[in-house]
């Protein structure tokens, strides 16, 4: 089984449907081994089709795609696929298979045998944050988050070293689906695959991205780069109202408090833990009408200060 | 249309009082026949159905297969099936007898043919009602479709698979009396009997009964083997 991180090239990849325009158009970008590259856009941008031309759920038409150099298209297609972990957005769990099957399904095509699986189902469980106690339910018994969980545990069963993942957070709730990015970005530090990860919206892409692949209708690729440069410096008028006239706003929940040099701490300021992010930080300035506050380290102590001015700095 | 005088004498020289007066009930006659009448009568109803749903269950699973498969064969499929249901027993029958002649074959070939509407049907339903995203995993995962069609769509359909079967069983189990009118082989010919003999009333009754129980423990077994093969389905 594969293991470690791949390094995936899209080579002017095409997708056209007959004689209509192209659905992914010349796409050419490069994802770094071990890196979350989200591909954005408005729908008819081509996101999700850029995304299984990967792994050939659609042809190309033409152009390349490799996989740590490997044109995808030299390789037995069952073979490439078991070699990609794929996460959708209705997460598409066998409902007739239990958690540790369904968990189990690609190492069962390698041969694993009941043993190692039940224990690789539990291990994986603990890491997506569900009890290992789940591995004997059925999908039908699991809330929506829960079920994502399941098949991000899936996908990284025989653990791949590239992971395709299609809206995976879309259909689940706000709360939960900022608790699903936080602990997939604390996951994914763990296990560091290169994932392509499609989303319509900005904010999950800013959030999940080490790079942002910003895709305008007609599958053009707009814009390639760190979601902190795209806001900074968007590279035309599309990409600028794509991502929003309050994209210095966003920009500011790229950097939190630890990040910023403290000054000493005031009395009464309100305070704020140094993992907050500079937008937070900015929100709660505003709603208390004050020009300073207190970042407190995890103990909860003051450790300095920080003013309105810093954080705009 | 009951007859209540002459007596009705099926068994001359042992007649009870109850079969004289033909009644509804006469155990002693069940006891004195349940051995050369009613058990052979009863394994053989039980042979000519299972034969008639197993054989239907095999050409409806070749043809749900290939109506799945290639959607469009799926209208004309299901129209001969249609066809097949509608021609009455009785004629069917009649049809077949002068090709097959007075022989179980042409039994089966009339039952199997009306098992196969409600099989066919069932199964199809079944396999289509597989959701989509667990195809479209199955498929981004590395399945070959052979792979899927075991692990994935299959064990999906078995639900509506097994639904169809209980019908188809219980319905041929109730058509396999009529059975008797080509053969003498079934629950249908203690009931044909006792119709030409006067009407003798017991022995109509126990042979409905058991066809009827018969029909019953069926659909039992076919829920119990649901049960079994779907634990997910409890769930």
């Amino acid at each position: 089984m594969a293991g470690q991180a791949a390094e995936l090239v899209f080579d002017e990849a095409t997708k056209r449907y007959g004689d209509h325009p192209p659905a992914v158009d010349r796409l050419s970008l490069t994802v770094p081994a071990g890196e979350i590259c989200v591909l954005v856009g408005p729908s008819g941008g081509g996101k999700t089709t850029a995304l299984k031309l990967v792994n050939r759920l659609i042809p190309l038409t033409s152009g390349d795609i490799r996989i740590d150099g490997r044109s995808i298209e030299e390789q037995d297609v069952t073979q490439l696929r078991r070699g990609i972990g794929y996460v959708i957005q209705n997460v598409g769990l066998f409902p007739h298979q239990t958690v540790e099957a369904n968990i189990g399904t690609v190492p069962r095509l390698y041969g694993r045998d009941r043993k190692w699986i039940r224990e690789r189902a539990r291990e994986l469980l603990e890491l997506v944050g569900l009890d290992p106690s789940y591995a004997k339910r059925y999908p039908s018994s699991l809330s929506g988050g829960q079920r994502q969980r399941v098949g991000l545990a899936r996908a990284l069963a025989a653990d791949p070293p590239l992971l395709l993942m299609d809206e995976p957070f879309s259909a689940i709730d706000p709360i939960v689906r900022a608790r699903l990015q936080d602990e997939f970005l604390r996951l994914q530090r763990e296990v560091r695959k290169t994932v392509v990860f499609v989303t319509h919206d900005v904010d999950e892409a800013i959030k999940v991205g080490d790079r942002m692949a910003i895709l305008r209708e007609g599958g053009k690729l707009a814009q390639y780069d760190s979601p902190a440069s795209i806001l900074q410096q968007p590279a035309d008028e599309f990409v600028a109202q794509f991502v929003g006239a309050d994209r210095a706003l966003k920009a500011l929940s790229l950097r939190t408090l630890a990040e910023l040099p403290l000054q000493t701490a005031h009395d009464g300021a309100p305070s704020l833990p140094g993992s907050t992010t500079l937008r937070d930080a900015l929100a709660l300035l505003i709603a208390e009408r004050r020009e300073t506050l207190n970042v407190t380290a995890d103990g909860g102590e003051a450790i300095g200060s920080v003013a309105l001015e810093d954080l705009l700095r | 249309m009951i007859i209540a005088t002459p007596p009705v004498i099926p068994n001359f020289g042992s007649a009870s009082k109850c079969e004289q007066d033909n009644g509804w009930w006469c155990t002693d006659w069940l006891h004195q026949h349940w051995g050369d009448t009613l058990q052979p009568a009863l394994v053989q109803h039980v042979e000519l159905s299972a034969i008639a749903v197993g054989i239907g269950f095999g050409i409806a699973f070749v043809l749900a297969l290939t109506g799945y498969r290639y959607r469009f064969l799926d209208p004309p499929i299901g129209a001969v099936a249609d066809f097949l249901y509608t021609i009455p027993s009785l004629a069917l029958f009649q049809l077949l007898v002068p090709i097959t002649g007075l022989t179980v074959t042409t039994v089966e070939i009339a039952l199997v043919s009306y098992t196969l509407l409600i099989l066919y049907r069932n199964m199809v339903a079944g396999l289509r009602s597989v959701p989509d995203e667990a195809l479209e995993v199955a498929r981004g995962m590395g399945l070959t479709r052979t792979q899927t069609f075991f692990r994935v769509e299959l064990p999906l359909a078995v639900p509506a698979i097994v639904a169809g079967l209980r019908i188809a069983a219980v319905s041929t189990i109730s058509i396999a009396t009529v059975a008797a009118f080509v053969i003498p082989k079934g629950l249908g010919r203690p009931i044909f009997i006792a119709l030409e003999q006067n009407l003798f009333k017991t022995e109509i009754l126990a042979a409905g009964a058991l066809a009827i129980a018969l029909a019953l423990v069926s659909d039992v077994v076919l829920v119990l083997m649901q049960r079994v093969l779907t634990p997910w389905s409890r769930a």
